[in-house]
C-alpha cells in the first residue's frame, strides 16, 4: 500500500488504518467516526486527502482541451479559482469527478480521486492528440489536507496571520503556516466551509501538527464519508460511474451546454433512471447494493450508499430509482435483509442549513 | 483489549456467560466494538426463536457496516436487550455489561466448556 507523508502522523494519533484504493489511510482515530463527524459541524476538524491525484494540464490549447474533455465549461474559470467538473466517457457516462483549478490562463491543476488517477491521466493523454497541451502527473508534488467546518477560516487565519474573509467560496490563496508555503482553496466535501490546503509533502507534517495543536480534530474516511453523504454529495464508485449519466442527478448544473467530447450519448437521452436522496421512515439502516422496490414488490432501482447521520440520527441514503419513482415526496420501500422498510425521496443535503 | 476471565468466546466475537440454570447471556467482545467503531443500530431476535450454534441471529450496525451476530451455542432465545434499541452506544462502553444482547436457554450447558476461553480468544483475535 502506498503511504502519504502523514502515514506516521496518523499512527502517533492511534488512527484505524485501511487499505483505500491502494493507499494506507486512517478511516477513524480513537473518538471515533460520530465525534469527528460532529467537530466538522460545529467547530473544526482536518483530513489528509494527499491519496487524491493532481494532474498538470498547460499549455496554448489547455482551456480549449478541458472545455472539450471535461463537462463544466473550463473556458469561465478565472485565474485564481476552481471549479467542481466531470469527466465524461463516450457512453454517456463519467470516468471520474474532479476540481479544476486555475493557476495561469494557459494552466490548470486537475485533481482526481485517488484510484483514478492513471486511468484519468491516460484518457486525458488519448483525448489530447491535436491538442497543444502537456499533461504531466503532479501527484508526488502535492500533499493535500483538509480544514472543515464553521471555525475552519478563523483557526487558518489565526496560524497563517492572514485574512481570509476576502476569500470567496472556490478562490485560492497562498500563505505561510509555520513558515511553509500552503495553497488554500475555500472549497470541500463536507458542507460546511472550509479550505483545501496544497502543501510541499516535505512541510506535510509540520502543518498538519499545527492545524491539529490549533484543535482541528483529526478526521478519517469514515467520517469524511458521512459528511459528504449527509450534504448529498457524490462519491464516484458509488452515485456516479461508468454507467451514470450525470443530467439525471441532482449535479445536472455541472454539464455546461457546449461541444464536449461524449455529448451524443449524453445530451437529449430520456434516462430511466434518476439518482435521488432517501429518509427511511422505517427502522433499519439503507446500506450500498439494497435494492429499492415498490409496495407489490417490483423492482425500482438500487442503494449507492446509506448510513445513519450522525447529526439527525436518521437513516438517510442515495439511491438510483426509475424515473417515475424519483419525485420528491413519492414513497418507495428499500429492502433490508428481506423486510420491506418505507422510505420517501428527499431532496438533499439531509440537514437544515 | 478487555477480556474477562469468567466468559467463554467464539471465533466469530461472540461472549457467552456460564449457564445459569441452563441460561447464558451472550455479546460481543471487546475487541469487535472496538473494530465495528461507534454503534448505531441493532435489530434483535424474537423472544422464543430456536437457534443451532453458528446461526445468524441479529445485527449489529456501525456507521460504516452491518455485521451478523452468531449464537455461540444452540437454544431457544428467552430474552433480549430492548434497551439497546433506543442506547445501541451502550455495545461500545459495556461491552460485557449493559451492552448484552440476548439469553439463551442452551440445549447442553456442557457445550459451553468447549467454547475458547479468554486466552484462546485473545489470540484468535489477535490474529485477525
Amino acid at each position: 500500500m502506498q503511504r502519504t507523508p502523514l502515514y506516521q502522523a496518523h499512527e502517533a494519533l492511534g488512527a484505524r488504518i485501511v487499505d483505500f484504493a491502494g493507499w494506507a489511510m486512517p478511516i477513524q482515530y480513537p473518538s471515533g467516526i460520530n465525534h469527528e463527524h460532529l467537530a466538522v459541524r460545529q467547530d473544526v476538524g482536518v483530513f489528509d486527502v494527499s491519496h487524491m491525484g493532481e494532474l498538470r494540464v498547460r499549455g496554448a490549447d489547455a482551456t480549449a482541451f478541458l472545455r472539450w474533455s471535461t463537462l463544466n465549461d473550463a473556458g469561465k474559470l478565472r485565474v485564481g479559482r476552481g471549479q467542481y467538473s466531470m469527466l465524461p466517457n463516450d457512453q454517456g457516462g463519467l470516468v471520474d469527478d474532479l476540481y479544476l483549478y486555475r493557476d495561469a490562463d494557459d494552466d490548470f491543476l486537475v485533481v482526481a480521486n485517488a484510484g483514478n488517477v492513471d486511468v484519468v491521466d491516460g484518457h486525458l493523454r488519448r483525448l489530447s492528440e491535436g491538442f497543444d497541451v502537456v499533461i504531466e502527473d503532479e501527484s508526488e508534488r502535492w500533499a493535500l489536507i483538509a480544514i472543515q467546518g464553521p471555525g475552519a477560516a478563523l483557526l487558518l487565519e489565526r496560524l497563517s496571520s492572514s485574512d481570509l474573509a476576502a476569500v470567496r467560496k472556490n478562490q485560492t490563496v497562498d500563505v505561510h503556516i509555520g513558515g511553509c508555503p500552503v495553497r488554500l482553496a475555500r472549497t470541500g466535501y463536507t458542507g460546511e466551509d472550509g479550505f483545501e490546503a496544497f502543501i510541499a509533502p516535505a512541510d506535510a507534517v509540520a502543518v498538519w501538527d499545527l492545524v491539529v495543536e490549533a484543535g482541528a480534530a483529526p478526521c478519517g474516511l469514515g467520517a469524511r464519508d458521512t459528511l459528504r453523504l449527509e450534504a448529498g454529495f457524490p462519491l464516484y464508485g458509488h452515485e456516479l460511474g461508468p454507467d451514470t449519466n450525470p443530467l439525471a442527478t441532482p449535479f445536472a448544473w455541472v454539464v455546461k451546454d457546449k461541444p464536449f467530447f461524449g455529448r451524443e450519448a449524453m445530451w437529449g437521452v430520456e434516462p430511466d433512471k434518476r439518482l435521488v436522496g432517501l429518509r427511511l421512515d422505517g427502522r433499519g439502516i439503507a446500506r450500498q447494493g439494497y435494492e429499492v422496490i415498490d409496495e407489490r414488490g417490483t423492482p425500482l432501482g438500487e442503494v449507492t450508499s446509506g448510513t445513519l447521520s450522525p447529526l439527525t440520527r436518521e437513516a438517510i441514503a442515495m439511491a438510483w430509482v426509475r424515473s417515475n419513482h424519483a419525485e420528491p415526496g413519492s414513497v418507495l420501500q428499500v429492502l433490508i435483509r428481506g423486510q420491506a422498510v418505507r422510505s420517501t425521496v428527499v431532496v438533499p443535503p439531509f440537514y437544515g442549513r | 483489549m478487555h477480556t474477562p476471565d469468567s466468559l467463554r468466546f467464539v471465533r466469530s466475537h461472540e461472549w457467552a456467560s456460564a449457564p445459569d440454570d441452563g441460561v447464558v447471556t451472550v455479546g460481543i467482545s471487546d475487541f469487535a466494538q472496538d473494530q465495528l467503531g461507534d454503534v448505531v443500530f441493532v435489530e434483535l431476535p424474537d423472544v422464543g426463536r430456536q437457534v443451532a450454534a453458528g446461526e445468524a441471529i441479529a445485527v449489529v450496525e456501525s456507521v460504516k457496516t452491518a455485521s451478523d451476530i452468531y449464537a455461540p451455542l444452540a437454544g431457544e432465545v428467552v430474552a433480549v436487550n430492548e434497551a439497546l434499541e433506543d442506547a445501541p452506544e451502550t455495545i461500545n462502553t459495556e461491552p460485557y455489561e449493559g451492552g448484552w444482547l440476548f439469553k439463551l436457554r442452551v440445549e447442553d450447558p456442557a457445550a459451553w466448556d468447549g467454547l475458547l476461553d479468554a486466552a484462546g480468544y485473545e489470540a484468535v483475535a489477535e490474529a485477525d
